[in-house]
């Protein structure tokens, strides 16, 4: 039997790496998941198996207890993740990523709550938890506990702040010195966890102070750096999951959980350097949260533009390249732009979509969304393939995006954004710019884009901008 | 079982599997790809269980519960989430990109 599970164990670990391989090109994408799903469900049945479960004492309630905990919380992610809708899919992957870390915390815990039990039977009383588990299972499964329980609080902040439920990056004064002291105090008691015995106080103090740490870690990120900070606990959860599997000398679970911390890892680099941020700046110098980054003073006034008149630009340009951001997915307008692209396709006009990386709250989030729409992905083009040809441009139409086409960032050195590669639409004859209101964007950080002789305000709500824009197209 | 140095050579190996993955992926499939492998390090599912499977004080069945019922949170979560995504993506319609759809 052992040798069954243990061979399915390593299938499965197989075929989550050629599903992930498989994840990362759009044409095999869908059966990659397809895949490392069906290695899930091998992965659970055959675990039911295992002769840790049926040879314990308390087998027929602790299998009970699974299949329960499974229906419930199995089902209750189904439910949630079928209604959800495509705009708010960050948060949660946050929640799922989250609940995955807090696993790993918790598996943890029942690890060091036996060998504390096992401490306490020992007739000499100097039996201390490293002793009980062995130094190297007792190491990483206590990394793997502080990894997983940060992971755990930290995404439920991020899972809030996302949808809208944590308004603001608050940041207390000295927050950077309150979570260094924290995280040496929790570090601290991690180590007196090894040493000590029978006492479960450590162990108690230990998962309320990580609980605290990836809870005061999490709170004055800014929101445009969420989509570093949710890769980031992914990578982490990984590494948690990677560090339990060794506790529990599960090999799918180290090979899987350590795949996914280094492929996390190298993600959340891509991504702060996508926003020409190391990944300590994302953490200890929120955007926006400085004082006195915003406005000073830009010259000249925003000129607005009807939606007919901007129809009329669009419909006889040569070519149209289409910047979404936030604002497209909070306006749910990727179905009506595409209806634009296509009546534009028609007209004969060259449409493209320019998605920078970190645009949105994730990478490749405008991707996803406009993939809903229908909008196939060769008319797609990332910075790097689109910036020359904003010079060919007739019409840039910014829909909701505002920080990744700020040229502040390429001139301005005091600008917050500075040096953040960002899409050049000024550089096109016309920029159309949808926009709710004259705010500053999600960084806090004015636009001299929107003030540009160039540039045209087209106010109002990205859906309903997008719509009369239709109807003038459709007009002529 | 897995212990000592062989370990050490599995999470090596695991690491330089992971960066290879990712080091050549489009940024259109960051966001699936992100919410992949978060479904994927939902394996932890399986620790939890052997962790419920293996409490005897009621104490550790109830954090066992709590394992189980957050890994599988992570399992299905991550595996509807990202096969909802990726069920969107497609080639645009022209000839010769038709076999992408059907493979």
């Amino acid at each position: 039997m052992e040798t069954i599970i243990q061979a399915s164990y390593f299938i499965v670990a197989a075929i989550f790496i050629i599903g992930l391989k498989q994840m990362s090109s759009p044409v095999t994408a869908r059966r990659g998941i397809l895949w490392a799903g069906a290695a899930m469900v091998i992965a659970t049945l055959v675990t039911f198996m295992a002769p840790e479960i049926i040879d314990s004492d308390q087998a027929a309630t602790n299998v009970g207890l699974i299949i329960l905990a499974i229906g419930i919380g199995g089902g209750y992610a189904w439910w949630s993740g079928k209604r959800v809708a495509m705009t708010d899919m960050p948060q949660m992957i946050a929640m799922y990523n989250g609940m995955g870390g807090g696993a790993a915390a918790t598996i943890a815990a029942v690890e060091l709550l036996k060998a504390s039990t096992e401490t306490s039977h020992d007739p000499s009383g100097t039996m201390t938890i490293a002793d009980a588990l062995g130094p190297d299972v007792a190491i990483l499964g206590i990394l793997g506990a502080i990894i997983g329980t940060i992971s755990f609080s930290g995404s439920i902040i991020a899972w809030a702040k996302l949808d809208g439920r944590l308004h603001r990056s608050k940041l207390l004064p000295g927050q950077h010195f309150i979570n260094a002291i924290l995280a040496i105090v929790t570090v601290g008691f991690a180590v007196s966890i090894y040493f000590s015995g029978s006492d479960l106080t450590p162990i108690i103090i230990f998962f309320g102070l990580a609980l605290v740490l990836g809870i005061f870690i999490t709170v004055p990120v800014g929101g445009a750096d969420m989509p570093v900070i949710i890769s980031l606990f992914n990578a982490l959860t990984g590494l948690a999951v990677g560090f339990e599997g060794y506790v529990l000398g599960n090999a799918a679970m180290i090979i899987a959980g350590i795949v996914v911390g280094s492929a996390g890892s190298l993600l959340t680099h891509l991504m702060a350097v996508a926003m020409n941020r190391s990944v300590a700046n994302v953490f200890f110098a929120g955007v926006g949260t400085d004082s006195g980054v915003t406005s000073e003073g830009i010259q000249g006034e925003m000129k607005e533009i009807q939606a007919q008149d901007a129809g009329i630009l669009m419909a006889f340009a040569s070519q149209v390249v289409i910047i979404p951001g936030y604002g497209m997915a909070v306006a749910q307008a990727q179905h009506k732009i595409w209806e634009l692209t296509q009546l534009l396709n028609d007209k004969g006009v060259a449409v493209k979509f320019a998605i920078h990386s970190v645009a949105g709250r994730m990478p490749g989030h405008m991707n996803v969304l406009l993939a809903e729409a229908g909008v196939p992905y060769d008319m797609i083009y990332d910075m790097e393939d689109i910036n020359a040809d904003f010079k060919n441009t007739t019409v840039a139409l910014v829909i909701g995006a505002n920080d990744v086409v700020n040229p502040s960032a390429k001139t301005d050195t005091s600008s917050p954004l500075y040096g953040m590669p960002i899409l050049d639409a000024i550089d096109s004859d016309n920029v159309i710019v949808i926009k709710r209101g004259r705010g500053a964007g999600f960084s806090g950080v004015e636009n001299p884009l929107f003030f540009a002789d160039n540039t045209k305000m087209l106010f109002g709500d990205g859906q309903k901008a997008a719509s009369e824009l239709i109807q003038a197209v459709k007009e002529l | 079982m897995i212990e000592g140095l062989a370990a050490l050579y599995i999470f090596m190996l695991a690491g330089f599997t992971g960066y290879e993955i990712i080091s050549r992926v489009p940024v259109i499939l960051h966001t699936p790809l992100m919410s992949g492998s978060n479904f994927v390090h939902g394996i932890v599912l399986v620790g939890a269980m052997i962790a419920l499977g293996i409490a005897e004080s009621t104490i550790e069945q109830i954090i066992g519960f709590i394992a189980v019922l957050l890994g599988a949170g992570n399992a299905v979560g991550g595996y509807v989430v990202t096969e909802r995504m990726l069920e969107m993506f497609k080639p645009s319609d022209k000839g010769s990109e038709q076999k992408g759809s059907e493979g």
